[in-house]
């Protein structure tokens, strides 16, 4: 179709993804009857928040004795004191409310005898600032994720939320001014592009686990939207700091809930010990994600993995009984038994660190509003822009993100952002003329793929990025491989330049949009490898052979990135929180 | 292997055809999806949708060997072969294995598929006890996959008027939540000859849902309580 041609549809807020994030705003936005539309890249409930099994945390203290300062404290330390003590703060109070109106939306949480819903224990928790472990973590058996997704996406269909289901967006478009107001997007099912004007455009566009080989994340999960921000000009912050989730399953990837070990699981080595007794002496299996996927990554290489290759730890729960098992882990139990042909309640679970979560992103505001460094600001507010979620970074996560808190701020940043946006449709009532250059370059991204002839197959260039990633930004770093990281990636992104791809279909084309999602994850990659090159310390989930201790004095800043040249900044933690006093960086022990 | 393959693009193809492909590097533990992602490696034209890979998102149903599954945690060591894989029966076809699910999707919101309360909401969770929880258990875990409701003969015959399994499935999760407060209007609403009534318990959705739910079962207990609340 040509350019002059396409359809413009006309909205108060745009959401690019309907993962929880998306669908918690589109539902505020709806019943504040603004006008939203929602572009999905797949059905919503196919997103990837589906996938979530242990729970959310909030500080209800339906099991045990708990605050919302506790959990804020938590946080904290689990960042490693890279994370912005303002939003922590604003997340961890927000928490119980969050999740009772999750409740009242209809998410069949597991419950307790009193009736009130089940909390269970994770990684990362305590009592009284790094007392006894805390139970913090709401759950609904260990498919949390599917009972949230599924409770949001019925709750907008009440609401009638418009739904552009399966629609790629393609890039954002600016006014002159640096204005965002709206999106180029296409209907995958037909191939035809629209262009959806929007006074405000929320990012929810998820993480990037398919940078690595073997990850827990589905397939869509391509960084779109942090690409897309790139492209706009804006920097990525914080992308060096990428999870390993400790027990995925062994070579294949599917996770293993930290809830396995919150209800009572634990890691051996191939002598039968318990491993996490050398690292974690008082917290054990439940320390934080980094220290645990360390733990079993130097088990491993120390000589002391299980299997033929001794390549793996194993996660033991037959002792917990198949009654709770069945009760608390039916999801976990049955990717055992398809995947690997065991149960469970019966043997022990092979497992190794697997590419989890992007604890980097998009940096915003508690607002949710997207900010990037102008001048000597370091912190000037998009215009029209928001981002929620895995896709930004607000920053709650830091250096290392705790499970149970990935549900959380989804769902308390995506409401954040759409109250926000709510006040800001109040003083913008008008669509701002875009520049229609913008609208140009979209379009020639996505013609760029009609081109035909010989060229590399998109297939071959996604293979070697996942293993370039994978050698060169793993679980430990060094200079050289990050260096060598660095000139690979750049490789990749100059074949890129001569990739083709063989179907021209306007019919669910789904090798275009497999080419779309590769240039995107090719910025991310870019931006992780460069971020992590620069970081010389080790916090968190960033561990530097090199350097191999914490550097407040120089590090405790956020990295940004910068599409253009590859451009660097930093800017500061924001360690003033809204209310109480701030946590000062200490050692960080579990 | 050998597999045989739907193959149809209504821009090109008059008709839908079968295409052969073979695969040799099989290894233990492969599912179909990879075998599928692996086919699409040397054909990148053949569509199918796919994301998480392990049977939570409900991408990948289509008809494998005559029966509706999930390729994702479809073991390929459990087909015969050639392995014929076809879209969701009954269901236009977009491309190939893609089916437009907006006529399941319709029948899922026709049953108003949301926990309604018609109380004040308290300032924190609404109690339910653990045995009134329990009764959701095989109700809520659906990923609309659509197996089910594309396997049943119900469904092929009347698709517009019976709601089929999956979105009965969904009323009985609400009918069964202590929670909800429209417990009746959502029965009134199934009372009527096709949209409930054309179930005739030939139960493919219960051989065929990859979760191992039993949408049968919750068809009956729903008939059950509109008898209950008849007398």
């Amino acid at each position: 179709m040509s350019i002059q041609n396409i359809e413009r549809r006309r909205f108060d807020a745009l959401i690019i993804g309907a993962g929880g994030g998306g669908l918690r705003a589109a539902l505020q936005l709806a019943e504040a009857e603004a006008s939203v539309a929602v572009v999905s890249k797949v059905f919503p409930t196919r997103s990837h928040t589906v996938a979530a099994q242990g729970g959310m945390n909030a500080a209800l203290a339906n099991v045990l004795p708990d605050n919302w300062h506790w959990h804020m404290f938590d946080t904290v330390k689990g960042s490693d004191y890279l994370g912005d003590q303002d939003a922590i703060e604003y997340m961890c109070r927000a928490a119980p409310k969050v999740v009772y109106e999750m409740e009242h939306f209809g998410v069949p949480f597991s419950r307790l005898d009193n009736g009130k819903i089940y909390q269970r224990p994770f990684g990362g928790q305590s009592q009284n600032f790094g007392g006894d472990q805390a139970a913090r973590t709401c759950a609904a058996a260990d498919r949390t994720g599917h009972a949230i997704l599924h409770s949001l996406y019925q709750q907008n269909i009440r609401a009638k939320t418009n739904f552009f289901d399966e629609y790629f967006a393609v890039d954002l478009l600016k006014d002159e001014a640096g204005n965002v107001l709206g999106a180029f997007v296409f209907n995958i099912h037909t191939g035809e592009e629209l262009i959806i004007e929007a006074k405000t455009t929320l990012l929810a566009t998820g993480g990037a686990g398919q940078l690595y080989r073997t990850t827990t994340n589905a397939m869509i999960n391509t960084g779109d939207g942090m690409a897309m921000a790139l492209r706009a000009g804006l920097p990525l912050q914080d992308m060096e700091f990428f999870q390993f989730h400790p027990t995925g399953i062994a070579g294949r990837g599917m996770l293993i809930t930290e809830g396995a070990r919150g209800e009572g699981g634990y890691l051996v080595n191939v002598k039968g010990e318990r491993l996490m007794e050398r690292y974690a002496p008082k917290a054990k299996d439940l320390a934080s994600r980094d220290v645990v996927s360390r733990a079993i990554y130097t088990e491993v290489k120390e000589g002391r993995g299980c299997g033929p290759e001794q390549d793996h730890v194993m996660l033991k729960l037959d002792h917990l009984g198949t009654d709770v098992i069945q009760k608390r882990l039916p999801g976990i139990r049955q990717t055992c038994i398809t995947f690997l042909g065991i149960d469970p309640a019966e043997h022990p679970i092979p497992v190794y660190p697997t590419a989890h979560y992007t604890m980097g992103g998009i940096p915003t505001d508690r607002f949710g509003r997207v900010v990037t460094p102008v001048k000597d600001t370091p912190e000037e507010v998009v215009n029209g822009l928001y981002a929620a979620g895995e896709c930004a970074c607000v920053s709650v996560h830091g250096a290392n993100r705790l499970g149970g808190n990935s549900i959380l701020d989804i769902l308390v940043f995506g409401r954040a952002a759409a109250n926000h946006i709510i006040d800001y449709l109040k003083d913008v009532r008008y669509h701002k003329p875009m520049d229609e250059n913008s609208v140009d370059r979209a379009y020639e991204r996505l013609h760029r793929w009609d081109r035909t002839g010989d060229g590399e197959s998109v297939e071959q260039l996604r293979k070697d990025l996942k293993r370039t990633m994978e050698d060169n930004c793993g679980v430990f770093r060094t200079r050289d491989i990050l260096e060598n990281g660095v000139k690979e990636v750049h490789k990749l992104q100059e074949r890129m330049k001569n990739a083709r791809i063989t179907d021209h279909s306007g019919l669910f084309n789904t090798a275009r949009v497999e080419a779309l999602e590769l240039e995107n994850l090719m910025d991310v990659a870019l931006a992780t490898v460069y971020s992590a090159c620069a970081r010389q310390e080790s916090r968190g989930a960033h561990s530097r052979i090199d350097f191999p201790e914490r550097n407040d004095i120089h590090w405790m800043k956020h990295t940004l990135f910068f599409r253009e040249n590859c451009k660097l900044d930093f800017k500061p933690v924001r360690t003033k929180p809204l209310s109480v006093a701030s946590f000062p960086p200490k050692a960080r022990v579990y | 292997m050998r597999f045989k393959i739907y193959r149809y693009n209504p821009e090109t193809d008059k008709e839908p055809w079968m295409q052969e492909y073979r695969l040799d590097d099989i290894r233990p533990g492969m599912m179909l999806l990879d075998a599928l992602l692996a086919i699409k490696e040397k054909d990148p034209t053949l569509g199918f949708r796919r994301s998480c890979k392990e049977g939570v998102c409900g991408s990948d149903g289509m008809n494998i060997n005559g029966t509706n599954g999930l390729a994702c945690i479809t073991l390929l060591s459990d087909l015969k072969e050639p392995v014929e894989i076809r879209p969701l029966p009954r269901l236009p076809v977009i491309r190939d294995l893609i089916v437009d699910m907006e006529p399941f999707y319709k029948q899922y919101r026709d049953v108003k598929p949301y926990l309604t309360v018609k109380d004040p909401l308290p300032e924190v969770e609404l109690k339910q006890s653990p045995d009134d929880r329990d009764k959701l258990d095989g109700l809520y875990e659906c990923i609309l996959c659509g197996c089910c409701t594309t396997s049943c003969p119900s469904f092929w015959w009347n698709p517009d008027k019976f709601l089929g399994p999956a979105a009965l499935l969904q009323a009985a999760r609400f009918i069964m939540d202590t929670r909800d407060q429209a417990t009746g209007e959502r029965l009134d609403a199934l009372d009527d000859p096709f949209k409930l009534f054309r179930c005739h318990t030939i139960m493919n959705c219960v051989q065929v849902c990859p979760k191992g739910l039993n949408p049968t079962r919750a068809i009956g207990e729903i008939k059950k309580i509109m008898v209950k609340k008849s007398l």
